[in-house]
């Protein structure tokens, strides 16, 4: 059922950081984040602005007439360029080198294995759908919300992450049974 | 010099991010079957990984206040939105065990290869526009549903001096890591790199 098995040029498969270290030094990397810019780390701010982009693209006039997404590309602004934007730019290169060196990276249609090609590029697309409305609901993500504002003690972050842990435990039984 | 430096340029973006990507590809967060794990209780690195960050974190954010170095105040705190927030985790953690991302491990997914991320990426554009479509006055009273009007923060909201909560903080710590290699000893075990590179279903 695999889609595709291209692994990079033989390297040997490195293991993953234990959690500890990988933890540590993620806090680190938000700690020295705080300190340089004033905010945490995140992601959909980035994919906010390119849904923006996107609109303003294909439907102009709607996408500057919507109360949500106008705002961003008003008078024919452009909503990429933005500090988001680079971190998840710099999010995708960090990911590539690491998963290279580690002898981790792999082109496949992950999942495919388990519950067939179509199954799985459903799961994805429906979970992105519902990931992208919620975190616009809540203005933030695991990264930007709930990572970033728990290290600041913020109440808004310690509701998100009880409720998105609480919500995959039950939700991943749910799919299981299908 | 004190902080925040409040740079937002491309640099520190672009140095952030790497370093943010390096980590969470290192720690096993490209792989959805890694991921999932953590919700069917096998492999606690979600748990374990986002703990001890937030921990040392918040720690060092003290700790640089208290020498002076920081104002802990200038720097970004969510607004204390409850009912916006319980949604958007609701929503998030469901599409997280449905998809088998959430929104930033998906770019980690896609650079180490995964075509069942960049449809995911798809999806959470989908989603916005969704959001978008929907966003009105409806939506805006929802969100603004039970805001603690006390503060933003624990400390501020409900007069917790901030050394308690960090101490709380590392109790729990120690309870997610007790707990969590508990469950780890008595199942299969944290998914592999191996494992995780052969992609989820593959006989293991």
């Amino acid at each position: 059922m695999s889609v595709s098995a291209t692994t990079a040029a033989g390297r040997p498969v490195r293991p993953f950081w234990n959690p500890l270290l990988a933890g540590t030094v993620l806090g680190l990397v938000l700690l020295l984040t705080f300190v340089w810019t004033g905010h945490g780390l995140g992601a959909t701010g980035a994919s906010t602005r390119l849904a923006a982009w996107l609109g303003n693209a294909v439907a102009p006039a709607a996408t500057q007439a919507n109360e949500y997404l106008g705002a961003m590309v008003e008078d024919g602004a452009n909503p990429l360029p933005s500090w988001i934007s680079w971190q998840v730019i710099g999010v995708a290169i960090g990911a590539l080198v690491a998963a290279f060196m580690g002898g981790r990276l792999r082109v496949q249609l992950d999942g495919a294995k388990s519950v067939g090609s179509g199954k799985r590029i459903a799961t994805a697309l429906v979970g992105g759908l519902l990931s992208g409305f919620g975190a616009r609901v809540a203005a933030g993500c695991t990264s930007g919300l709930g990572l970033s504002g728990a290290a600041t003690l913020g109440i808004a972050a310690f509701v998100f992450l009880a409720t998105f842990f609480a919500s995959g435990l039950i939700v991943h039984r749910i799919v299981k049974g299908l | 010099m004190t902080f925040p430096m409040n740079d937002v340029g491309m640099l520190s973006g672009l140095v952030c991010g790497f370093l943010f990507g390096f980590v969470l590809e290192n720690a096993g967060f490209g792989s959805p079957a890694k991921l999932t794990a953590q919700f069917s209780l096998r492999d606690w690195s979600v748990f374990k990984v986002m703990f001890t960050a937030i921990v040392v974190a918040a720690t060092g954010l003290y700790v640089f206040e208290q020498l002076g170095w920081a104002s802990v105040d200038a720097l970004f705190v969510p607004t204390s939105l409850v009912m916006a927030s319980a949604i958007g985790g609701l929503l998030v953690g469901g599409g997280f065990a449905i998809g088998g991302y959430c929104p930033g491990t998906s770019v980690v997914g896609l650079f180490s290869g995964r075509i069942d991320a960049l449809v995911f990426i798809g999806g959470l554009v989908l989603g916005t526009f969704v959001f978008a479509g929907l966003y009105g006055p409806a939506i805006e009273s929802v969100m603004a549903m039970w805001e603690v009007d006390t503060g933003d923060t624990l400390m501020d909201a409900y007069d917790i001096p901030q050394i308690a909560l960090i101490v709380l903080l590392f109790a729990a710590l120690i309870g997610v890591f007790y707990a969590g290699s508990w469950f780890e000893r008595r199942g299969r075990g944290p998914v592999s790199a191996d494992e995780a590179v052969a992609g989820a279903g593959s006989a293991s």
